[in-house]
């Protein structure tokens, strides 16, 4: 066609969940993300990594609708976002949860809000607390559970809702360690039990390479895409046989390379 | 008195005598309790003493109160003396939680309304009392209006500062599910603002306690103010101490019913663990 080659594969296929055109983003005299050209693919599960401040998690607020973009747009599906919608559920890097509410109503939250009668809400929420290991503890309040129960429940909640977009903003930066392991095997046996698009922030090489398809590389403030990678990892091997995998620690060596002129 | 027996006494009831190491440590009542007493027996010897003759000794402040209690005149007194406190606190709780919650909400009610009630919280209200009765006169309104005066300031600016303080990522996770403005407020930010809206409401019913024992002081001798200020004039000093303390206990009762209130109905989480 007359569409040149290089323009032809920033267009977006069927397969393409979330477009990101050019989004810049100014803090007043900051500049926290400049010209951010992105495709999100259906089903995969994508890592936004980078240096502290690269603007991440800002670039995955403006994704979610919860922070406006200086310039540029988002779309998800072909549509213009303009604010959060039911096609994206965001997991949040404290939790979000209600202290007051228990496990229970946390996780129907986001379908208590659409209005969805009582027992149906529970029934669904009851089925993705199973899902996330918590049985037995609906009727707990977050204080009464770990870090890592509590960001299961985050992610409960966020798969309740059904979207087919789940935004995850570190979710483990506030697990320990041993539950973060544990958690990143959950989310991987999730990603493909759900079958959804995931978009991932975290700051840890290891984890990206862990959990990602692919891993977008952000270059410090002003945060642009420096490079991507696709890690080429056996996922069907055992987690442990993964963190040994040649292929993971290679590709983790490489984005430590890439990023090793950052730190000071 | 009976004052810890009531807040604690049912449910330290609950509670097995731990068998073998016995430890009073498990027994915060008894703490309380023991307390109380050393306070009471300083008073009962620095009655004896005398260090003044104005000074009663706690036995006969107690005497002086049961007296009082069985021929009714404190239950007569305190008849009338809860009445304007009542009224004060009701108008006070309904306008200064809504106010507060507007206020929380709306920059511009923010600009409008805080600084009144800054300067207001600041100002020494006792100086302002015989200004009212001037306007209002003697009567209930009057006393009505010294309970408000104390207690609406500190009721709305908690009410303001909880709401605008309101947990941003809370916020943020509302909005994220789609959550309507009015959903927001009422799921999220008043749940959120409760306990310290709460604090407010026990600040000032403790503000309130003030205000209508000034009025009473200050405008015309009713309720416990009558009392107090009759019995100090014919020099019954014993009766005097007995009514100054029933409004401490009457005033730290009814704080600790508002706050274990509150534990019931609004944070049920706090009942367990």
């Amino acid at each position: 066609m007359t569409i040149p080659a290089a323009v032809q594969t920033l267009h977006p296929t069927s397969e393409t969940v979330v477009e990101v055109r050019g989004i810049c983003k100014k803090y007043s005299e900051v500049e926290a993300l400049r010209l951010i050209d992105l495709d999100f693919p259906r089903g995969k599960l994508t890592t936004l990594l980078g240096p502290s401040g690269c603007g991440k998690t800002t670039l995955l607020k403006i994704i979610a609708g919860l922070i406006q973009a200086t310039s540029g747009e988002v779309r998800v599906n072909g549509r213009t976002v303009t604010g959060p919608g039911p096609e994206r559920a965001f997991v949040f890097q404290d939790f979000a949860l209600m202290p007051w509410a228990t496990v229970m109503r946390n996780v129907a939250f986001g379908l208590e809000l659409q209005g969805m009668a009582k027992a149906e809400r529970q029934s669904i929420a009851r089925n993705y607390i199973a899902e996330v290991g918590l049985t037995g503890f609906e009727d707990k309040y977050p204080h009464e559970l770990s870090g890592g129960m509590r960001q299961r429940v985050g992610l409960a909640r966020a798969f309740a809702v059904n979207a087919e977009v789940l935004l995850l903003d570190e979710p483990f930066s506030a697990v320990d360690e041993q539950n973060r392991r544990k958690f990143q095997e959950d989310l991987l046996r999730l990603v493909d039990k759900e079958r959804k698009t995931f978009i991932f922030v975290t700051h840890s090489i290891e984890e990206a390479v862990y959990v990602s398809d692919r891993i977008v590389l952000l270059s410090r403030r002003p945060g642009r895409v420096s490079q991507i990678i696709e890690p080429k990892i056996d996922r069907t091997a055992s987690p442990d046989a993964i963190r040994r995998d040649q292929g993971y620690l290679d590709t983790v060596e490489e984005i430590w390379q890439g990023l090793k002129h950052y730190v000071d | 008195m009976m004052a810890p027996t009531q807040v604690d006494g049912p449910v330290r009831a609950v509670h097995p005598p731990v068998e073998g190491g016995f430890s009073l440590r498990q027994y915060p009542a008894f703490w309380r309790m023991a307390s109380l007493a050393l306070f009471f027996l300083a008073w009962e010897i620095a009655g004896r003493v005398p260090i003044s003759y104005a000074f009663p000794t706690f036995s006969a402040t107690f005497a002086a109160f049961l007296s009082m209690l069985f021929d009714g005149s404190l239950f007569a007194a305190y008849g009338e003396t809860l009445q304007p406190l009542i009224i004060g606190i009701a108008i006070s709780g309904v306008i200064g939680i809504v106010l507060g919650i507007v206020m929380g909400l709306s920059r511009s009610a923010e600009w409008l309304v805080a600084p009144l009630f800054i300067v207001l919280q600041a100002a020494p209200m006792a100086a302002l009392i015989p200004l009212i009765t001037f306007v209002y006169g003697i009567g209930l309104v009057a006393k009505t209006l010294a309970v408000i005066m104390l207690a609406l300031p500190v009721i709305v600016l908690n009410g303001y500062k909880a709401v605008r303080n309101a947990n941003p990522s809370l916020v943020a996770m509302c909005r994220s599910f789609q959550g309507t403005k009015l959903q927001q407020i009422a799921k999220i930010i008043i749940p959120d603002a409760s306990p310290v809206i709460f604090a407010g409401l026990r600040l000032g019913l403790a503000a309130g306690f003030i205000g209508v024992i000034l009025a009473e002081l200050l405008i015309t001798p009713t309720g416990i103010g009558d009392l107090i200020t009759y019995h100090r004039s014919v020099a019954n000093y014993a009766e005097m101490y007995a009514a100054v303390v029933s409004i401490i206990l009457v005033s730290t009762l009814t704080l600790a019913a508002l706050e274990a209130f509150e534990m019931r109905v609004l944070r049920p989480e706090k009942r367990r663990g």
